[in-house]
């Protein structure tokens, strides 16, 4: 008897993209994918399960529910579902662009959903998506977020909030079932080549409009190690690991906002802080961006959080740095008006004359030194 | 004609620093030194591909001429999918369009580099050329996928956008390239000396980086390039120069490791603990960083809060402070905080309550040595006479200094006094002795709190009296 897993959010880009990769896993046996909206079918494969001869493949059956009804619980009943993963938590929503709607689906389908696993024995294993969002961004807070800090300022609204209620309700579910194993996963900002995150759309602008004076620290979690950390708190902690509790998943490494548009080659648009709100709403109400309150504020002040515990608990080592998963978003959604490589190449043929000259002064001299040349360029390339 | 590329060496820009698959390619180029690798626009995007960021530089020497000449070949957005890791992105292959086709420079027997490139993988897809050999990225149709309508059309247009500045700038590069190698050349030998080529370059290989935000950055936002090359440059004249300072006991920072650097606080605006940055990394052997704990107020206030950050200090908290301090770095905090550095200039050089105590537990719980530390000079910057409490509620300040100058001057009463200053290092206070819970008993915190206390007091005194004068 294999694992039976549901997957709320299956229609979603990652919830999709998870949903294959564990249907891949040995031992699972079947998959059942939950959302609003009918999935894209080419993301997770064919439904049924692998015939002989093929590499495993789960079976998988998609349900179109809603989980602010009680209807997942009949489906926990019906399929004898041992692992819940929860990525229905989210900042947007298919279709809909309703505030009110989002934080619905996030609130109250996270209640119902805790609620129908807390009556349901058979499942031993939660997993819920969340974000590090829930720790805010505010100046007077400490540079480095480890997941045990509590932020000076808790988020007042958006999708922050959404992910803090969900987390308190997890917190009351997991001490009601002390014997589910619960993972909640705070991941950084999502970015990938697919990722449909509000802050992969904001850098997608050809022009980037930043807060006048300040340049926040940001951290990058790609998609591909989103599913992989997901995947391994679905799972069967491997040895000398525990997955259960609570982790901030993101890439080694940070980058300033500034250094992310020049990489991007993405001009930017300072906007002064009284005038910031403003433009966040006309650019909201416009439909170009969501710049809800707290993305304003992340781009403001930044957050930075500690990764200790995925490592060293977790057992978790993102394959994509900060750095690289911006570079693979950069290589797929192209890079702006001011090309870093273009730039890079003006500079270079500038130095091109330098050394040129230089060579050339060395030749005048008569030193006999022919690896100027080859010192200088030493220097350029590092 | 060059047959080889003489050396092709993959530097990493934007780039694919884990050696995933790569499809750099390297073109060679005239001896006319006029590199006309026109790589096609980088805006066209490549749905789904994981091909190379990878730059390639080609060089050429020409016996000759002398001329090193070289070309630099952009990173080519391959759209084939090289190695796709998870086959949910396989449908979203790309269809991949001949980019502007530049060709300026046909390059008969040019090599691609790409095999030769370090961390490229053989089984990276090929580049594709277009017949003059150049690269051209694809302006790839987007991919089926989850962005707004229109973001394909965007991506193309930007295409050919990027391939018409691609030869503007080239060919600007080129012009102001070749004209430094030539005449202008003669005319900045004569004004800037010889040798100024090395500068030159070093100031362009600077200039490169930091336009294409190939620098790093740590979880505090310290910008190490930026500071030592910029900000500690513009505060080194002040500190060598306009304050004259003198510093004493350098020895006494620790080659490694962390210690916490403990130092009495004044002057109205934080010109000590600046200058204490720069004496810290000029004076030690190893040019190391002092990371500064910052009031909140910095860190409220736009462009201070940047420059803060990237210049390496953050937030007064003990998150923060042990977080450093267990990284090994030193760490400088100013405990009396707004008390010392406001208070009115009667009071000079008394030492104002040292908060709680707060760095001395984290002192204690990293294990790091204290370094006591007396700035003697920063005082007498400006004298502050009184302080208008209403305007500085208005303006959410702490307080509102009225010296001689200011505010009747306007900014120019900004311009601190040329003082002469010590800054003197003291023997460091270890605090690895005192076991685990050491940092939760209070009396030892207010005990260790008072013996640096003294300790600074005391040398401030020994040094007001070993001064002869406030300016000379």
């Amino acid at each position: 008897m294999g694992k039976v897993l549901l997957v709320t959010g299956a229609a979603r880009h990652l919830g999709g993209r998870f949903v294959r990769r564990i249907r891949r896993e040995p031992g699972v046996e079947l998959v059942i994918g939950v959302d609003l909206q009918a999935p894209v079918p080419e993301l997770v494969g064919p439904a049924e399960a692998s015939g002989p001869g093929e590499p495993h493949r789960a079976a998988y059956t998609f349900a179109r529910a809603d989980i602010r009804r009680p209807v997942v619980g009949r489906l926990l009943a019906e399929y004898a579902v041992d692992t819940v993963v929860h990525l229905g938590v989210s900042a947007t929503m298919l279709g809909s662009t309703s505030r009110s709607q989002v934080k619905e689906t996030n609130v109250i389908g996270s209640m119902q959903l805790l609620g129908a696993v807390q009556k349901s024995p058979a499942v031993a294993r939660l997993v819920v998506k969340s974000t590090t969002s829930v720790y805010g961004s505010a100046p007077r807070d400490p540079a480095v977020f480890h997941e045990r800090m509590q932020p000076k300022v808790l988020p007042t609204g958006g999708y922050a909030k959404d992910a803090c209620e969900v987390e308190g309700y997890v917190r009351g579910f997991a001490r009601r079932r002390p014997d589910v194993a619960v993972a909640v996963l705070r991941f950084a900002n999502i970015i990938g080549p697919r990722a449909d995150t509000p802050l992969a759309d904001y850098l997608s602008f050809p022009v980037l409009p930043t807060v006048l004076g300040y340049d926040p620290r940001m951290q990058f979690a790609h998609e591909d190690d989103v599913v992989e950390a997901v995947r391994l708190c679905a799972l069967e902690a491997r040895r000398g690991t525990t997955n259960a509790g609570t982790f901030n998943i993101a890439g080694d490494g940070v980058l300033l906002l500034s250094q992310i548009a020049r990489r991007l080659g993405r001009p930017t648009l300072p906007v002064a802080m009284p005038a910031v709100s403003v433009v966040g709403r006309l650019l909201r109400q416009t439909g170009l961006a969501d710049f809800s309150p707290e993305q304003l504020r992340l781009l403001t002040h930044g957050r930075v959080v500690d990764t200790t515990q995925m490592r060293e608990t977790l057992g978790f080592v993102p394959s994509f740095s900060t750095e690289q998963a911006l570079d693979d978003f950069a290589r797929v959604r192209g890079t702006g008006l001011l090309d870093p490589a273009l730039l890079g190449r003006v500079v270079d043929r500038l130095a091109g004359g330098v050394r040129a000259r230089e060579s050339a002064a060395v030749g005048r001299a008569g030193a006999q030194r022919e690896r100027t040349g080859a010192d200088s360029m030493g220097g350029l390339t590092r | 004609m060059n047959e080889a590329v003489n050396e092709a060496k993959v530097i990493p820009f934007g780039g694919d620093r884990r050696g995933k698959p790569a499809g750099g390619a390297a073109a060679g180029d005239g001896a006319t030194g006029a590199g006309a690798a026109s790589a096609g626009a980088a805006g066209g995007r490549a749905a789904g591909g994981r091909a190379a960021g990878g730059r390639a530089l080609g060089r050429q020497k020409s016996a000759t001429t002398r001329a090193t000449a070289h070309a630099a070949a952009n990173g080519e957005r391959s759209g084939r999918l090289a190695s796709v890791r998870d086959g949910g992105d396989r449908r979203a292959d790309a269809e991949r369009a001949p980019g502007p086709a530049a060709g300026r420079n046909p390059g008969a027997g040019r090599r691609p580099a790409a095999e030769r490139g370090s961390g490229v993988e053989p089984s990276a897809g090929a580049a594709p050329r277009d017949g003059a050999g150049n690269l051209t990225a694809g302006a790839a149709a987007e991919g089926p996928g989850a962005g707004p309508a229109g973001r394909g059309a965007a991506g193309g247009g930007a295409a050919a956008a990027g391939g018409a500045a691609a030869r503007v700038a080239d060919a600007l590069g080129n012009a102001v390239g070749s004209a430094l190698s030539g005449p202008l050349g003669g005319v900045a030998d004569r004004l800037l000396g010889r040798g100024w080529e090395r500068s030159a370059a070093d100031g362009l290989a600077f200039l490169r980086r930091r336009i294409t935000g190939d620098y790093e950055v740590d979880a505090f936002g310290f910008d190490r390039e930026l500071t030592e090359h910029v900000l500690l440059a513009l505060l080194r004249p002040i500190a060598e120069r306009y304050f004259r300072i003198e510093v004493r006991g350098a020895e006494n920072l620790p080659e490694k490791g962390g210690a916490l650097i403990v130092a009495n606080h004044s002057g109205v605006l934080p010109w000590d603990a600046l200058m204490t940055q720069v004496a810290v990394h000029d004076h030690h052997p190893a040019g190391r960083h002092l990371r500064m704990l910052a009031a909140d107020l910095v860190f409220v206030m736009p462009g201070i809060n940047e420059l803060a950050r990237k210049a390496g200090h953050t937030l007064a908290c003990n998150e923060d402070a042990q977080r450093l301090l267990e990284q090994g770095e030193i760490v400088g905090v100013w405990p009396e905080g707004f008390k010392g550095i406001g208070k009115p200039f009667a009071e000079r050089y008394k030492l104002q309550r040292f908060g709680r105590g707060g760095f001395v537990s984290s002192a204690l719980r990293a294990g790091v040595p204290i370094v006591p530390c007396s700035i003697v000079g920063a005082e007498e910057i400006y004298p502050m006479l009184g302080n208008a409490r209403t305007l500085a509620r208005l303006f959410g300040l702490p307080y509102f200094p009225l010296t001689p100058t200011f505010p009747w001057l306007g900014p120019a009463g900004m311009i601190p006094l040329p003082t002469r200053w010590t800054i003197q290092f003291g023997e460091p206070i270890p605090t690895d002795g005192y076991g685990p819970d050491a940092a939760d008993d209070p009396m030892l915190l207010f005990n260790l709190t008072d013996q640096v206390r003294e300790t600074v007091q005391h040398s401030l005194y020994k040094l007001l009296v070993r001064r002869r004068s406030v300016f000379f």
